[in-house]
């Protein structure tokens, strides 16, 4: 059976006729498309489907899809602005925080979850904020520095780039890999 | 646009000018450089496609029935009520896929669906094809199978008695045989008992390793489809693609030309994805008989029972010293628990005994290694394939032997250093690091001032080990290339790599551009890299046994070169100079004499396709044959171009009431040969020190016992197999230390394996500095723990009572 449910994901209202014993996570990844939450354990282990609800840190594997009715989704495909790549996203890229890649795009939305509440966040504070999302690739280190890079940057406004090569004290090679939004900062010739 | 139009945008995305002076007089401009992935961004937006998320037009949805008995005769299937449920298309049993496979091309004993009998609880026996998962689980639950039941065996011990030979797991390969052993694997180097007998401090001990699993985040997943053609295309969560493209079509008697192997983004793999699987063949099978496309996700239960993991063994080890610190004996005994089936198995029984062998100078060596089926889930490879568990128990002996000694464990090691040349099994090593990731970590953790001088609860353990850089041969034999690249140079500037390592998550795609512009001179994001596909790339073998870097890495390095001359040829021309004072690099080319004199990369691939067509090359890697590992039989088992080499030192508090060990830090320094991106080395290294630490104090691949569920998984689930959260890691502190070997691509050697073996034996050895308690069994979990320092409590009182 299917019911026809208006869902808020990622700045859009959809309307989609979703079977009722759905789950957000099913309804994100095989009705809309949203194949980036991904499912890794299917009953709320591992954290790999995490998803924002009005900007909080939700697992959408367990959560029935009508709970999710009257709140702002936002996916790991909803947190660039525009062209922009969110300075998580930039950071996770630059100090190698994704392997395999597969936790990402939940411990992105953890820590945009954190960063939402707190700009400053400790070592521990940054652990205990991702301490339901399982990565088996990094050991986690490169993580905790992605998401210290980017605070960093939302408090100052400094590129992710220029604080990672201060960090490691490195020219990082400057114009090779650049983001798209900074090609569209920079005039055309 | 007209191409010279593009040179000026270009030049935006090039090094600025006044920095090519300072590559001029060599040196690298990527390699080293701690640079982006190719595929960060597609990581970090979603946008990356691993097997689940690719969803075709009508495709069904398949499941496998498991079996629920241990070991047991199939007497009868009847899927006739599931055949009638609304939605199922088709189910397949064994009989319509007899076809029996393996890894090791001598040992093929599984089958996609079990054939007469079932071999361990969670063992394939049917296949469900329905319009959706619900309907497909349904409809498993409508196949009635009527099991004989036979005994079974889950300890490798009972399996090996005479009466546990009568009802065998596998019928024997040889008449006679015992059924229940897969290989037996007895080497002797020197002579180990003369030696033995002249030692003047004989270490005897037993250890036990327990039992891990890979856990990749990312469940199996497998599609097929079948293409109006006939062309099959098979979509895989694979990390070898070769094989499972050689395999399916084998298997199910196709042309292997007609069969399309393709492997999507893979979600964590370290060894879990390194064979054939069930769901391949079913879904490929039932892509043929349905003409649907047909997609089976595991659930994560049936990714605990795929399992391919770390054998446990039961380890003797004898180590005989003399009394100025030289190792004269090793002499070894283990048993392997294989678990169900073959996987690599044959592999790891050498592995176990050959590659414990450096870094250090070892006078005599002996081991006798044998691998016995169990009915539990198959063992396979898992990072770090078949010499962790040896390891731990060596590298504790070797702890043993400098405390009878008197000598300081680093101290000792530094003086059994081998250095280069020959290992007693005759490997050939020639570059080895290892003194200086002893220095390394020695350094960092204030070795000298705290080893045995922290209060109790509290101490310091050393452990060192080495890995080899991919396998001299490949798994079945032929004489061709090992790996290969293809390389397409374009007029816009664009390089495409077409390569057919498998990326997992180890940066082998990133790698494969960093070599593309060191060597082409394009910025990183000029390269578009294409992999894994068997209709787009060249054959390589696939991820494991670490390589990738080095043999897909020195097949990339040829084709670029090849294609590079041609460039700078060109453009020498042009500027009428010599070609060696042309370089490639940054976005341009430029002469190393007069930096002034410089095109746009563009420009000059464009002279080169006007002198010489089309630009493209290829290139290949196969391992030296001559002089890197012995004639005896099964010399060339365990032989690597390459071998590296990893220190740890673990810094350990232990709760003497709960026995919790917590690790607190783990110096790691691994000597990489050169590291081409230091950010994906390091992220190795942690994650590498990671898992061996998760191994030592969390996680265990456990089975229950009793009458009814024995030989049912324990902790079949992500919460209840206790993989360490961010809560639950010690600090790692990564060292890179670069010996260039000379036959690694810029002198690279693996990262990927190496340093995950000492995190276990040096958290041993720490554990004995904080509480002066030997444990020899892992893991090192608080009842093992407490147990342990209640047992050596009452020792001492029985003691001081006598
Ligand atoms: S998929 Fe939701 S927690 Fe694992
Ligand atoms: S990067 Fe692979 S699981 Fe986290």
């Amino acid at each position: 059976m299917k019911d026809v449910l208006t869902l808020q994901v990622n700045g859009d209202q959809v309307e989609v006729g979703v079977p009722t014993h759905y789950t957000l996570l099913e309804t994100l990844r095989y009705v809309l498309g949203l194949t980036g939450s991904k499912q890794g354990c299917d009953k709320g282990d591992c954290g790999a489907c995490t998803v924002l609800l009005d900007g909080e840190a939700h697992l959408s594997c367990i959560m029935p899809v009508y709970e999710a009715l009257g709140h702002e989704i936002t996916t790991v495909e909803g947190l660039a602005d525009g062209p922009y790549p969110h300075p998580l996203q930039d950071a996770f890229d630059l100090t190698g925080a994704a392997q395999c890649g597969f936790c990402t795009p939940g411990i992105l939305c953890s820590a945009h979850g954190l960063l939402a509440e707190n700009r400053s966040p400790s070592r521990q504070e940054i652990q205990q904020a991702l301490s339901g999302n399982l990565c088996r690739c990094t050991g986690y280190t490169k993580i905790f520095e992605a998401v210290e890079v980017a605070a960093e940057s939302l408090r100052t406004g400094m590129d992710p780039r220029d604080i990672v090569a201060e960090r490691y004290e490195v020219a990082l090679p400057s114009r090779s890999m650049q983001p798209l939004s900074d090609l569209l900062k920079e005039p055309h010739a | 646009m007209r191409s010279e139009d593009l040179l000026p945008l270009q030049e935006r995305t090039a090094d600025r000018p006044e920095t090519l002076s300072e590559i001029a007089g060599g040196g690298f401009r990527m390699i080293g450089g701690r640079n982006r992935g190719v595929d960060g961004f597609q990581k970090s937006t979603g946008k990356a496609i691993y097997t689940d998320d690719i969803v075709l037009p009508g495709m069904l949805h398949a499941k496998i029935l498991r079996s629920t008995e241990p070991h047991a005769r199939i007497q009868s299937i009847d899927a006739s009520a599931a055949l009638a449920l609304e939605g199922v298309h088709d189910v397949i049993t064994g009989r319509d896929i007899p076809t029996a496979y393996g890894i090791i091309p001598w040992t093929p004993d599984e089958h996609a669906l079990a054939v007469e009998k079932v071999r361990f609880v969670g063992d394939a026996v049917a296949c469900v094809a329905a319009v959706d998962e619900d309907t497909a689980n349904a409809a498993l639950d409508l196949i009635e199978v009527e099991y004989e039941a036979l005994p079974y065996y889950l300890d490798p011990e009972k399996a090996l008695t005479l009466e546990a030979a009568e009802t065998p797991i596998h019928a024997p390969r040889k008449p006679g045989g015992n059924g229940n052993i897969l290989k037996r694997v007895q080497l002797e180097f020197g002579p180990v008992d003369e030696k033995m007998s002249e030692a003047d401090v004989v270490v005897e001990g037993e250890y036990y390793f327990h039992g891990t699993t890979h856990a990749p985040i990312e469940p199996h997943c497998a599609i097929a489809r079948l293409n109006q053609d006939g062309l099959l295309v098979v979509w895989s969560a694979t990390q070898v693609p070769h094989y499972l493209h050689r395999e399916i079509a084998r298997v199910l008697g196709l042309d292997v030309a007609k069969v399309r192997v393709v492997q999507p983004a893979v979600g964590g793999a370290f060894g879990g994805k390194s064979e054939p699987f069930d769901l391949e063949f079913c879904v490929a099978l039932l892509a043929l008989r349905t003409g649907r496309p047909v997609k089976i996700l595991y659930t994560r239960e049936e990714v605990f029972y795929s399992h391919r993991g770390r054998h446990p063994m039961k380890m003797k080890y004898r180590v005989g010293a003399s009394e100025n610190g030289r190792i004269l004996a090793v002499d070894a005994e283990t048993i392997l628990d294989g678990g169900a089936y073959a996987s690599f198995g044959l592999v790891t029984t050498y592995y176990s005994g050959q590659l414990l062998t450096a870094p250090y100078e070892i006078e005599s060596y002996r081991f006798d290694s044998t691998r016995v089926y169990t009915n539990k889930a198959p063992c396979g490879p898992k990072r770090g394939h078949g010499s962790v568990q040896p390891r731990f128990a060596f590298e504790i002996s070797l702890d043993k032997v400098a405390e009878r000694l008197q000598m300081d464990p680093i101290e000792f090691r530094r003086g059994v250093f081998m250095g280069t040349g020959r290992t007693v099994n005759e490997f050939r090593v020639q570059s080895n690091g290892f003194l200086e990731c002893l220095e390394a970590v020695e350094k960092a953790s204030g070795w000298k001032e705290k080893y045995g001088k922290m209060p109790y609860g509290r101490g310091l353990g050393v452990a060192g080990s080495c890995y080899i850089s991919g396998t001299n041969y490949p798994i079945y034999p032929n004489p061709m290339p090992q790996a290969a690249v293809q390389v397409q140079v374009e007029r816009s500037g664009r390089v495409t790599v077409l390569h057919g390592a498998s990326e997992i998550g180890q940066g082998s795609d990133s790698t494969m551009a960093y070599i593309a512009c060191e060597e082409l001179g394009v910025p990183l994001d000029y390269v578009r890299v294409f992999s894994a596909d068997t209709d787009l790339v060249p054959v390589d073998l696939g991820a494991y046994s670490s390589r990738e870097t080095i043999m897909v890495g020195n097949a990339c390095l040829m084709a670029c070169r090849r294609v590079g001359d041609l460039v700078g040829g060109s453009v020498a021309a042009e500027w009428e100079v010599e070609p060696s004072r042309v370089r490639l690099a940054g976005g341009w080319a430029f002469d190393v004499k007069d930096t002034e004199r410089r095109m746009p990369i563009a420009a000059a691939f464009q002279l080169a396709e006007a002198e010489h067509g089309t630009l493209g090359a290829v290139g290949h890697y196969n391992t030296p044959k001559e002089g890197v590992h012995g004639d005896y039989r099964g010399g060339t088992i365990g032989a690597s171009p390459a071998y590296s080499f990893t220190a740890h030192v673990a810094d350990v508090e232990v709760d003497p009431d709960t026995g919790f060990v917590d690790v607190r830090t783990i110096w790691v320094a691994h000597d990489c040969g050169r590291a081409l991106n230091p950010v994906l080395v390091e992220g190795q290294i942690e994650g590498s020190a990671y898992m061996g630490h998760a191994e030592a104090v969390l996680e265990e691949q456990e089975y229950m016992v009793g009458e009814h569920e024995g030989g049912l998984h324990n902790a079949p689930s992500l919460l209840d197999y206790r993989i360490p959260t961010s809560m639950d890691c010690p600090e790692f502190v990564p060292f890179i230390v670069e010996s260039n070997d000379p036959e690694g691509p810029y002198g690279a050697k693996e990262a990927g394996e190496g340093p995950l073996h000492p995190s276990l034996p040096a958290i041993a050895n720490a554990i004995y500095d904080a509480i002066g308690i030997r444990i020899d069994s892992l893991p090192f979990t608080p009842p093992r723990v407490w147990q342990a320092i209640r047992d050596a409590e009452a020792v001492k009182m029985a003691e001081e009572v006598a």
